[in-house]
C-alpha cells in the first residue's frame, strides 16, 4: 500500500492539472478512446465510460490560471467560472477533448454551451437539459432522449455501440466510486481530523480526470489509511457547507475554514461525483432506464432541481442533523443566481430548526481569506460558547 | 438629473391600450367580489390563451417589476428583499417582485393585486424563473404550482420529442391544475378559437414591427416596442380586444409610413432619422424616458431589437395554430428569444442588421440578467465580424437604479455615435 502523503500529493497535483495530462495520455494510448468534458454539476458519466470514453469534469480554473482573454468575454457581474473556462478553451488546455457537455444549471452555463458552439470547440458541444418533471413517462422519457443524443454524438466519433452489458459494468464501477466517497464522508463524520477537508477535496476532485477504476483503488487506499486512528483531534465545531456546487471555492478558503475551528463534515463541492444517493441497479436489461430512474428518484439537494414538492430547506436541515453538525456555512460564488436565490429560504429553514449559520461569497480566484477566517472563527467560538 | 419633459403625444391606440390595461387591473382588484381566479406567470412562454380559456386572469410579475421601476418604487422594494437575505448580486426583477409583495402587493395602478390562486411556472428561457417561483411558492403556502418545463433549443431547432414532452406536461400537469383551480372543464374548442385571434394579432404585430425596414422608420422597435407595441400582446393575446388594438395600431403606423413620418417618442416625433440601430438586451426601466431621450437627441432609431422577442419571435414565421392548440403552445414556448441558442441569436441579430439596414449594433447589458448578459460580448464580436458594422456596449440594470449611471451611458453612446458618423462619412466617400 502507498503511503498516505504520497497518495495525497498525487491527488493534489491531478486535481488541479488544468491541462488534463493524465486523461489525454489515457486517450492517446489506444485508438477509439474519447475524452468528453463535462461541467458542473452532475452528468451520468456511466454512458461515456461504457463506450470507451473518459468523462472529465471541468470545474474551472480556480486560482491556478491567470485570466487574460476570458475577461474580454464576460462582464464583471458574471461569476468567474465561465471566464476561466473560456480562457482554457482559447489556450490549448482543452485540445484533444472530443466533446463537451454543459449540464443545465444556470443561464451562464447554458450560454457557455453556445459560445463553445460558436467557437466550434470539440466535435460536439451539448447543453444537457434535465427534466424538471419527475414523472417517469414524461420527464423520464425526456431525460432518456437527452442521454441518447449524447450517446449518438459519441457513436459518431468512435463507432462504439452502447450495450447493456457495458453500461451495467460502468454503472457498477460508478456505484463503487460513490460508495467509497460516501465511506470517506462517513469516517470523517466521526473522525474529521483523520483527513483534512482540503485533502478530501483533492482526493475527490482528482477523480474527475482519471479512469474510475484507478480512482476506486486510490480511494480504497485512502480509506484503509483513515480507518486507522491517525491525526489529532482539535476542539473544532462541525459544519456543513452549502452553495459551492459549481464555481469552486479556492482551496485556501476551505483551509481557512478548517483552521478557523470548523471541521467540514459535509459539503457540496464535488456534488456531481456524489449525486446519486445510493446505488443504481446494475443488473437489468435496461441500464439506461436505471440511470433515468436514479436521476428522478435519487437526486440530492440541489439548486438545479425543481423542489416545490420536496423543499430543499428541510432536506438541508436533515443533512446537518444526520451529520451531527453544529452549524451551516452558506458559501456561494458571487453572482451565482442558483445558489444565492435559494439562500433566503434555506436560512429560514435553519432559523426554524435552530441551526446556526453564517454566509459569505467568494470568487474561485479569491486570494484574501482573512475576513472569512475571522468570520468562521467567530462562528466556531460562538457555537462552542453556547453548546 | 432633471429633464424638461413635454406633454407626451397620445395616439388613439395608446388610449385604447390604457383602457384595456386599467380594466384588467380593475378586474384584478375586484376578484374577491367576482370570484375570478388569478394566475401568476411569466412573459416568455406565457400560456395566455389557456389562462383566458379558463376565465382566469393573468398577472405577470416581470411586468409589475418593470412598472415599479418606471414608477420609481423598485429601489425600496429591492431593499426589502435584500433585508430578508436576497443577495445584491441576483436578478433584480425577482427582488423587486418579492419586495412589492412584502410591501402589500400594491400594483402599478395603485390598486392591491390579489394573491395568486395558481402559480404557473412556465420555465422558458431563463433559469431564474424556476428559483423565482420556488420562492413564491413558499411565500404563498398552499397555492398550487404548475411547472411547465420548456426544453432549450440546444440544437437550434425544435424537435418532435420536445413537443411531445411539453404537450404531455400540458395535459398531465398544467391543465389538470387549471381545472382544479378554476373549477371548469378544459374546453379545447374555446382555446382553439382564441388561437385564430392570436394568429391575427401576430400577423399584425409582425406587420407593425417590419415597418421599421423602411427609411425613415415610423416606429422605434425597442423603446416603443417594449412600451406600447409589445406589452398588450402578452396579457391579451387571443382576445377580440387584442385584434382591435393591433388593427388600430397598424392603421396608425401604416399612415405614418405613407406620410414618411418618423417614430413618436415621449419628446415628440423624431423629425430626422440619423442612425438606425439594432439593440440586443432589455432596457433600463428606472430611467426609461431619460434613456430613450439620449437616442432621440442623437437622431437614433432602433429598428429592431431582441427584447421585443422574449414573448415570441413571430417574424420568424411562428403563429399559434387553431388546428393544434397544445402543440402550438409548446412550439411557442420553445421559440421565444431567450430559449434560442447563441448561434441562433447571432444569426437572427445579423439578419436584423441586414434586413433593417442598420448602421450599427448596440448591446445594453443588464447587470442582473444572466439569461441575456452571459455570452453577449461574444455575440457582439460575432456581429462585428459578420456584418462589419460598428458595435457599441453599454451597461445598466432593469429596475435597480443603483446601476444606472446617466453620464457613463451618455459618454459611451456619444463615442458610439461618433463612430457611426465617421463610418457614414467614409462610406459616402467610397461611394
Ligand atoms: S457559479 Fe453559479 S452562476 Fe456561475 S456558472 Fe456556476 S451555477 Fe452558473
Ligand atoms: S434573469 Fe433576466 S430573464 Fe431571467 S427573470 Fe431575471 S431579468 Fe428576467
Amino acid at each position: 500500500m502507498n503511503n498516505l502523503s504520497d497518495i495525497l500529493d498525487f491527488c493534489k497535483d491531478l486535481a488541479f492539472d488544468l491541462h488534463f495530462k493524465k486523461a489525454k495520455k489515457w486517450k492517446s494510448s489506444y485508438e477509439d478512446r474519447i475524452l468528453v468534458g463535462y461541467f458542473p454539476i452532475y452528468f451520468p458519466r456511466e454512458i461515456i465510460h461504457a463506450v470507451n470514453g473518459m468523462p472529465v469534469g471541468i470545474m474551472g480554473t480556480g486560482d491556478r490560471k491567470q485570466i487574460i482573454k476570458g475577461d474580454a468575454y464576460y462582464q464583471s457581474y458574471i461569476c468567474h467560472l465561465p471566464r476561466g473556462v473560456i480562457e482554457m478553451a482559447l489556450d490549448d488546455n482543452l485540445n484533444d477533448f472530443d466533446g463537451f457537455i454543459f449540464p443545465s444549471i444556470c443561464d451562464c452555463i447554458r450560454n457557455l454551451s453556445g459560445m463553445f458552439k460558436l467557437a466550434e470547440k470539440g466535435k460536439f458541444q451539448r447543453y444537457f437539459d434535465y427534466p424538471q418533471n419527475f414523472d417517469k413517462a414524461t420527464g423520464g422519457l425526456f431525460y432518456r432522449n437527452e442521454m441518447e443524443k449524447i450517446i449518438d454524438d459519441m457513436y459518431k466519433i468512435n463507432k462504439i455501440k452502447l450495450t447493456p452489458e457495458n453500461l451495467n459494468n460502468s454503472i457498477k464501477l460508478y456505484n463503487t466510486n460513490r460508495r467509497l466517497i460516501e465511506e470517506i464522508y462517513n469516517i470523517r463524520q466521526e473522525f474529521p481530523w483523520r483527513l483534512s477537508a482540503v485533502d478530501t477535496y483533492h482526493v475527490i476532485r482528482a477523480g474527475l480526470s482519471m479512469p474510475v477504476e484507478e480512482h476506486n483503488l486510490i480511494i480504497e487506499e485512502v480509506i484503509s489509511h483513515i480507518s486507522e486512528d491517525i491525526g489529532e483531534q482539535m476542539d473544532n465545531i462541525r459544519v456543513v457547507i452549502s452553495g459551492s456546487f459549481c464555481e469552486q471555492p479556492p482551496v485556501g478558503l476551505i483551509k481557512s475554514i478548517e483552521m478557523a475551528g470548523c471541521y467540514i463534515v459535509d459539503d457540496d463541492f464535488m456534488l456531481g461525483s456524489r449525486w446519486i444517493q445510493g446505488d443504481v441497479r446494475d443488473d437489468t436489461a435496461d441500464p439506461l432506464g436505471e440511470l433515468v430512474n436514479s436521476y428522478l428518484t435519487q437526486s440530492p439537494i440541489s439548486s438545479a432541481v425543481y423542489d416545490v414538492d420536496n423543499p430543499k430547506g428541510k432536506r438541508l436541515v436533515d443533512l446537518a442533523q444526520r451529520r451531527n453538525a453544529d452549524g451551516i456555512i452558506f458559501s456561494a460564488a458571487s453572482f451565482c443566481d442558483p445558489a444565492l436565490l435559494d439562500r433566503p429560504e434555506l436560512q429560514k429553514e435553519c432559523d426554524n430548526s435552530g441551526i446556526a449559520y453564517i454566509t459569505f461569497q467568494y470568487h474561485e480566484n479569491t486570494g484574501q481569506f482573512k475576513m472569512i477566517k475571522e468570520q468562521a472563527g467567530t462562528f466556531s467560538d460562538s457555537i462552542k460558547l453556547w453548546v | 438629473m432633471k429633464t424638461e419633459q413635454q406633454e407626451v403625444i397620445k395616439e388613439k391606440s395608446m388610449l385604447i391600450q390604457k383602457d384595456m390595461l386599467s380594466n384588467l387591473f380593475k378586474e384584478l382588484s375586484n376578484t374577491h367580489q367576482t370570484g375570478k381566479k388569478v394566475v401568476y406567470t411569466f412573459v416568455p412562454g406565457n400560456l395566455t390563451e389557456l389562462i383566458l380559456a379558463f376565465d382566469m386572469l393573468p398577472v405577470y410579475p416581470e411586468i409589475n417589476a418593470l412598472q415599479s421601476g418606471m414608477r420609481k418604487k423598485s429601489a425600496s422594494y429591492i431593499r426589502e428583499a435584500e433585508k430578508i437575505g436576497f443577495s445584491e448580486d441576483v436578478c433584480t426583477y425577482v427582488k423587486c417582485d418579492i419586495g412589492m409583495m412584502l410591501n402589500g402587493n400594491v400594483g402599478p395602478t395603485g390598486e392591491k393585486l390579489p394573491p395568486p390562486d395558481l402559480l404557473l411556472l412556465s420555465y422558458t428561457g431563463c433559469f431564474t424563473f424556476m428559483k423565482w417561483f420556488e420562492n413564491l411558492a413558499r411565500l404563498y403556502p398552499g397555492v398550487p404550482v404548475a411547472m411547465l418545463h420548456t426544453p432549450y433549443q440546444e440544437d437550434g431547432c425544435i424537435t418532435q420529442d420536445q413537443i411531445d414532452y411539453m404537450v404531455k406536461q400540458l395535459k398531465e400537469e398544467v391543465i389538470p391544475k387549471m381545472e382544479m383551480v378554476s373549477g371548469k372543464k378544459f374546453d379545447m374548442e374555446r382555446l382553439s378559437k382564441m388561437m385564430i385571434n392570436s394568429a391575427e394579432s401576430e400577423d399584425l404585430l409582425v406587420k407593425i414591427l417590419e415597418t421599421a425596414k423602411n427609411k425613415p422608420s415610423p416606429i422605434d422597435a425597442y423603446f416603443a416596442g417594449v412600451y406600447y407595441i409589445g406589452p398588450m400582446f402578452t396579457a391579451f393575446r387571443g382576445t377580440d380586444e387584442a385584434v382591435g388594438y393591433y388593427t388600430e395600431l397598424n392603421n396608425e403606423i401604416q399612415e405614418r409610413l405613407s406620410l414618411g413620418l418618423g417614430p413618436i417618442t415621449p419628446e415628440g416625433e423624431l423629425k430626422e432619422e440619423k442612425f438606425r440601430l439594432v439593440v440586443e438586451g432589455p432596457p433600463n426601466w428606472t430611467n426609461f424616458r431619460e434613456f430613450w431621450k439620449i437616442f432621440y437627441d442623437m437622431g437614433a432609431v432602433i429598428v429592431a431589437s431582441s427584447y421585443t422577442k422574449v414573448g415570441g419571435v413571430y417574424d420568424l414565421g411562428f403563429r399559434h395554430d387553431y388546428r393544434e392548440p397544445l402543440e402550438s403552445l409548446s412550439k411557442y414556448c420553445m421559440g421565444c428569444y431567450t430559449n434560442m441558442n447563441l448561434p441562433q441569436r447571432v444569426n437572427l441579430l445579423a439578419d436584423y442588421v441586414k434586413d433593417y439596414r442598420a448602421d450599427g449594433f448596440l448591446i445594453n447589458s443588464i447587470k442582473s440578467c444572466n439569461s441575456f448578459s452571459a455570452g453577449q460580448l461574444m455575440i457582439m464580436r460575432e456581429i462585428e465580424q459578420k456584418m462589419e458594422v460598428p458595435v457599441g456596449f453599454i451597461e445598466s440594470d432593469l429596475v435597480d437604479p443603483r446601476y444606472f449611471s446617466y453620464s457613463n451611458i451618455k459618454n459611451r453612446l456619444e463615442s458610439f455615435f461618433q463612430m457611426l458618423e465617421q463610418r457614414k462619412v467614409i462610406m459616402a466617400h467610397e461611394n
